[in-house]
């Protein structure tokens, strides 16, 4: 059935499709509206689960991480300083190795106060051991909640569905939601490898020597690094039932492409529009939009770009003191495997600063004319 | 993987054997904590009122009610004297402990 | 693929008019984005909201700068701010307003419709004359004006997003769909 629903909507109808049995969440500007729906959802029988008021976004996930090691599916929505405050429950909730599935609105970090998009919010929980999808459209974010739940709970490894305020937050889109039945067929309810219950009683998560410790952290790697296969297989199967593969990337044009865009988030769909309009131009450009970050899809990277003369990777974040967050993964990715080919840094949008096609044609028409870059950042639409 | 009820040690030989997530395998019964003691409590049977604050206040399950009067699991007591400190009518007190 | 801009105060139901003119266009199988001015909304505030429509799906997700053509929620406006801002040559202006288009002073590569949207909403008992409800009848107009669907279409959307006094909205929307049709 075809809806117009906004972005926060997309992520309650994704949790609402799952059946998830337990949803905790403290409100946030620009998430507020997920979590309204999913309590109007939980009051209205249209979604049987336990909706938990909470006194915070650390309580949220100390809920879900409660519910999930009960066997519960558990869900969960928040942004920026709510994210940040969870920062604690995140690497728990990786290490007890529950399959939560939470939703973030990438808003950026204040102050200044802000409550506009930039991918700062989700990348500084980049080593928590969450998984990370970064959604371009309000389809995406239906379809990847559904897809995020059948891999984390494989995996005993959380998710993040990650998409831009306002750009995909607040505006409507048409969205095919998936069909119950289908869904059903496609994600059958969770079953934990282990779980809290009074007949097999376990403690989880207790004190564990330097004689364990590391054996967990390498398993845990371990299926990180299956990660990205299952997300493949998982994506072909959804388009089997569905009609709309999910995969680790979304290359647009990659293959004669002498130079390679590299994008993320609702800029990776922008960027088409901008390399349609330089490709009548005659140019030779692509878009490579990475759509998981973690676990880093390093094979479709190299894969993709192998053919290129130069990569213009375009973030909507920074790591201060060093370069944009995506630029240092794509460096680590080729490295080896480049022959020496540039990847040229430009740092984009923060705060909420908007990316347009025109912002991908100045970063184009940079990386043509420089051999090499002249810096680790080249800013773009700044006013510098 | 070692049977989850062994009162035994749990040392893993090989990366198979680790659980996926950080949980108790085995329960602690191997662990005889009462090794830790060096004071000990005695109950004066004779003064006590049968309260069940003892047994109840024992942080390490220690005390065990036996014929509806408390007795001590030595293998277990650490010998923190919280029951002796708790105990309303006095009957429980800590003595040096001789080994 | 044809932008516009609507232009209206914090509460009048500026954003919900783009989202029922979104519904009504994606019921015959259009592309549409419809968002609200990124930020904060006070009510009484001059507030925007944009649609983009397509037959394509849309991937430009960067905002509107030059629209194809506006909608005036709100006629005061019209004196606050610059309500042709970055608006293409010989687009559209769509004004709630009880004046003929000619008594606006707009620059003659631009083309002006108004439509009387206060008076429809009141007669239809939708609002008060000081705080009129007026997005079904202003979207009765734009879809008119616009060609963008047919009736049927935009009242099925109207039924759909509205559960107050839905017949009354409905009825707004036709009457300023028929009267939109003087400039047609």
């Amino acid at each position: 059935m075809k809806k117009v629903i906004m972005g926060n909507h997309a992520l309650s109808y994704g949790a609402m499709l799952a059946r998830s049995q337990v949803i905790a969440a403290y409100p946030i500007t620009p998430q507020t509206q997920v979590v309204e729906l999913l309590s109007e959802m939980c009051a209205d029988g249209t979604l049987d689960a336990k909706f938990i008021k909470v006194e915070s976004e650390h309580s949220a996930m100390a809920a879900c991480i409660g519910a999930s090691a009960a066997g519960a599916r558990a869900f969960t929505a928040t942004s920026a300083q709510g994210l940040a405050l969870m920062h604690e429950m995140l690497h728990w909730a990786a290490g007890e190795r529950v399959p939560v599935v939470m939703g973030n609105v990438n808003r950026a970090m204040a102050p200044g106060w802000t409550i506009w998009a930039d991918q700062n919010d989700s990348l500084s929980q980049r080593d928590t051991g969450w998984m990370q999808y970064y959604c371009a459209s309000n389809q995406e974010v239906v379809d990847t909640v559904l897809q995020a739940f059948k891999v984390s709970e494989a995996l005993s490894i959380p998710s993040m569905v990650i998409l831009d305020a306002f750009a995909l937050s607040h505006t409507y889109e048409v969205v095919d939601i998936p069909e119950a039945a289908k869904v059903d067929a496609y994600l059958p309810p969770f079953r934990p490898l282990y779980k809290l219950t009074p007949s097999d009683p376990r403690a989880f998560g207790g004190l564990t020597s330097p004689e364990h410790y590391m054996e967990l952290r390498y398993k845990l790697q371990k299926d990180m690094e299956k990660a990205p296969a299952l997300i493949e297989a998982t994506g072909r199967e959804f388009e089997k039932i569905f009609g709309r593969y999910l995969g680790l990337v979304d290359p647009y044009l990659c293959e004669d492409a002498e130079i390679i865009l590299v994008t993320s988030g609702t800029a990776g769909y922008t960027a088409r529009v901008a390399v349609d309009a330089m490709r009548a131009a005659g140019t030779k450009v692509g878009n490579l939009r990475i759509k998981v970050f973690r676990p880093f899809p390093f094979e479709a990277v190299r894969k993709y770009t192998a053919a290129a003369k130069k990569i213009a990777v375009v973030d909507r974040n920074i790591s201060y003191g060093h370069h944009g967050i995506f630029s240092q993964e794509l460096k680590s990715a080729v490295y080896g495997h480049a022959d020496g080919k540039p990847v040229f840094g430009f740092i984009a949008g923060l705060g909420g600063r908007d990316i347009t096609p025109a912002s991908f044609k100045e970063v184009v028409d940079y990386a043509i004319a420089h051999e090499q870059p002249e810096a680790e950042i080249v800013w773009i639409g700044a006013k510098i | 993987m070692p049977k989850k009820r062994d009162a035994k040690k749990i040392n893993f030989t090989s990366i198979a054997e680790v659980p996926t997530m950080p949980m108790s395998l085995g329960s602690m019964l191997w662990n005889k904590t009462g090794t830790w003691r060096n004071i000990r409590p005695e109950i004066k049977l004779e003064d006590c009122i049968q309260c069940g604050i003892c047994w109840k206040f024992c942080p390490d399950m220690s005390i065990l009610i036996e014929n509806e009067w408390p007795v001590v699991d030595y293998d277990f007591c650490k010998g923190c004297g919280i029951c002796a400190e708790e105990c309303p009518a006095k009957c429980i007190v800590m003595v040096e402990e001789r080994k | 693929m044809i932008e516009i801009r609507f232009h209206g105060r914090g509460g009048q139901g500026t954003v919900v008019a783009s989202k029922i003119l979104a519904d009504a266009l994606a019921q015959e199988d259009n592309y549409v984005q419809a968002y609200p001015e990124f930020g904060v909304e006070r009510r009484g505030s001059p507030v925007v909201a944009f649609i983009r429509i397509d037959s394509k799906p849309i991937y430009d997700k960067s905002r509107i700068y030059a629209p194809d053509h506006v909608v005036v929620v709100d006629p005061t406006l019209v004196e606050a701010i610059d309500v042709t801002e970055g608006l293409k040559d010989g687009g559209w202006i769509i004004i709630n307003s009880d004046k003929k288009p000619g008594e606006f002073a707009f620059p003659s590569k631009f083309k002006v419709a108004t439509v009387n949207a206060t008076e429809i909403a009141v007669r239809n008992k939708l609002g008060s004359l000081a705080a009129p409800i007026v997005n079904t009848a202003i979207v009765g107009v734009v879809t008119r004006i616009l060609g963008l669907t047919k009736l049927d279409s935009l009242l099925k959307a109207v039924g759909d997003a509205i559960s107050i006094k839905p017949e009354n909205n409905k009825t707004a929307a036709s009457e300023a769909y028929e009267q939109a049709g003087d400039y047609c």
